[in-house]
């Protein structure tokens, strides 16, 4: 049982709010949403600094979410938080919308990098932990998701081997280690090998944590910020589609198409894990 | 207003002596000035700046690619970078990172590619961006310029740092021929009218520029009076100039040293072909790959010299 009970409303509510958005479109990157969720209710509902009424606060902490095919997950976050109404969620990806399929700083209030082009957000991440740096703004931190499939990518390790050199000890990072790409399972597509070894060998402090317990990933951020001199990278062990039962019962499911009746049972359970929070 | 030179000879100072001093500049008045490189310190010349302001200059090592998504990073967070490598590997190699990280991310990036063509002749076919310009060209709101002398570098830079968006400053290293006197001030997008002319129009840039004022001075020993425009600018292009030209002269000729495909000579010829179809002869890369040589060498490998510039002013007055 975690500790952090309304961390766990969050997250489900996060769950429920970015389903509906899908299902309202009868497709989308269900997977990769769902198996960051629990990351996105510990970071918006706990870690970040920031303020919905001034999204652009120089001093905020910022949030590059360089697997920007998780968009409608961090919009439903946003939207709960009050960056934008809730209904607005219902215009994902339709012509003239804030809310494109990958994020959009330029869009979206509150999204603070534009991502999309797998493999850049580490580098982007680097620059504004940097800038933050050169500009005295110690109290702020840099958030950067990437996905497991991403990190085939040869830009993520040059980031890697540049945050840890100039010793970004603001910059956490984390993998979303879901094992999953669009195209099956990674260790058949790309296989990376141990994502520890890989992060601790180009010189950052390293953690791999359940990806799905809320008390876990904020321990992990708070062990991380304790540190100094070194890039952080929390390792999320989860399960791509996690709370989404048609997702996780599809492989793969990075990407899939769904009618209201397929989809309808799985938000029924993931409105029923909300109420058990809520109860617990 | 720009002036001229009386006569057109090697500058003393290196470019990148001009470049590295006029940042410095900057970065005294505006503590948002920074600089990033990707292992090329020592040849891009800035090694004075690093040692003035190391809090803000990044030798990324030789990763262009994260240099110029890092560059957008430290754009979002407020700062005004300038990002360099070799031409070929800040424009060619960095194509996605300039369009989602810098351009579609509306970030304000200065990308700086030196060693601008034939100019990188030792280094040979791999280092010689003959298609820098072309590259970015398609990507929506860039900015593409390539400064003459240091005179108009001076200015640009400088005129740069007041602007917000991404800008590709083609930029040679080496002395190059001094054209405008000390002081001169330009407008970006506006082309400066170095000569005026009624038979034909040069279109000219870079190491070109002082070709074609050679060529020009040819040309009216045998009677033709070419106007010679130098666009440092080459996007967006000064449609306003083309279209006054084209009414008196009726005829231009390009000079680049760059493939004429995706270059100077496509840009104005796209432009004229919608603003008034007139004749255009290119002088430039006849879509070929760089290769190894002296610069004199590669200059005349390529036909990129006054000689082809009086052939192609001939040839397009004949079409007229």
């Amino acid at each position: 049982m975690e500790k952090n009970k309304e961390l766990r409303v969050f997250a489900e509510e996060i769950r429920v709010e970015t389903l509906k958005e899908l299902a309202h479109l009868g497709f989308g990157h269900v997977g990769g949403c769902m198996s960051i969720v629990e990351l996105l209710a510990v970071l918006y509902g706990k870690e970040m600094r920031y303020d919905p009424q001034n999204p652009g606060w120089e001093e905020r902490d910022k949030l590059v979410m360089s697997k920007g095919h998780a968009g409608p997950a961090v919009y439903a976050t946003l939207a709960l938080k009050g960056f934008f109404p809730k209904e607005e969620l219902l215009t994902l990806n339709q012509g003239g919308t804030n809310l494109p399929s990958h994020c959009d700083r330029n869009k979206t209030p509150g999204v603070d990098m534009t991502t999309g082009s797998l493999g850049q957000g580490i580098s982007a991440a680097c620059g504004l932990a940097l800038g933050n740096r050169i500009l005295g703004r110690n109290d702020s931190y840099v958030y950067l998701v990437m996905g497991d499939g991403e990190c085939d990518e040869g830009q993520v390790w040059e980031g890697a081997a540049f945050a840890a050199h100039q010793m970004l000890d603001h910059l956490i990072a984390f993998v979303d280690w879901n094992k999953q790409q669009l195209d099956g399972a990674c260790e058949d597509v790309l296989d990376l090998g141990d994502m520890v070894d890989k992060f601790t060998a180009f010189g950052w402090f390293v953690r791999k944590v359940d990806g799905h317990n809320v008390d876990a990933i904020l321990a992990a951020i708070e062990e991380g910020k304790a540190q100094d001199q070194q890039p952080v990278m929390i390792i999320l062990d989860t399960v791509k589609g996690k709370g989404c039962e048609l997702a996780e019962h599809t492989f793969p499911c990075h990407h899939i198409k769904f009618t209201a009746e397929q989809i309808a049972p799985s938000i029924e359970k993931a409105e029923a894990a909300l109420e058990a929070a809520r109860r617990a | 207003m720009y002036q001229m030179k009386k006569t057109f000879e090697k500058e003393k100072t290196e470019m990148r002596a001009a470049y590295c001093d006029t940042l410095r500049e900057l970065a005294r008045e505006n503590d948002r000035i920074c600089i990033l490189d990707a292992d090329l310190v020592g040849s891009s010349g800035v090694k004075a700046f690093f040692e003035e302001f190391p809090d803000r200059a990044i030798d990324c090592g030789i990763q262009e690619n994260n240099m110029i998504g890092v560059a957008a990073g430290l754009s979002a967070a407020g700062m005004i970078p300038f990002a360099h490598s070799f031409g070929p590997f800040a424009s060619r190699r960095c194509v996605d990172q300039i369009f989602i990280s810098c351009a579609y991310a509306k970030n304000n990036v200065r990308i700086v590619g030196s060693d601008p063509g034939v100019t990188a002749a030792y280094n040979g076919g791999t280092h010689m961006p003959f298609e820098d310009m072309g590259t970015l060209m398609s990507i929506p709101k860039i900015m593409l310029v390539e400064p003459t002398d240091t005179v108009q570098l001076k200015w640009l830079i400088r005129a740069l740092e007041k602007e917000y968006g991404v800008f590709y400053i083609r930029l040679l290293r080496k002395n190059a021929v001094g054209v405008f006197e000390e002081g001169s001030t330009f407008e970006l997008g506006k082309f400066a009218r170095l000569r005026e002319g009624r038979d034909t129009a040069i279109v000219c840039s870079g190491i070109m520029v002082g070709e074609a004022l050679k060529a020009a001075e040819a040309l009216a020993a045998e009677g033709i009076e070419a106007a010679v425009l130098n666009a440092f600018t080459w996007k967006p292009m000064d449609e306003q100039a083309l279209a006054e030209y084209a009414e008196t002269c009726g005829c231009f000729v390009t000079a680049e040293n760059h493939n004429i495909i995706g270059g100077l000579g496509s840009a104005v010829a796209n432009s004229l072909s919608r603003i008034r179809p007139v004749p255009v002869e290119m002088v430039g890369v006849e879509d070929s790959f760089g290769e190894v040589g002296t610069e004199d060498f590669l200059r005349k490998r390529f036909d990129l010299t006054a000689e082809h510039i009086v052939r192609a002013a001939k040839a397009a007055l004949a079409r007229k």
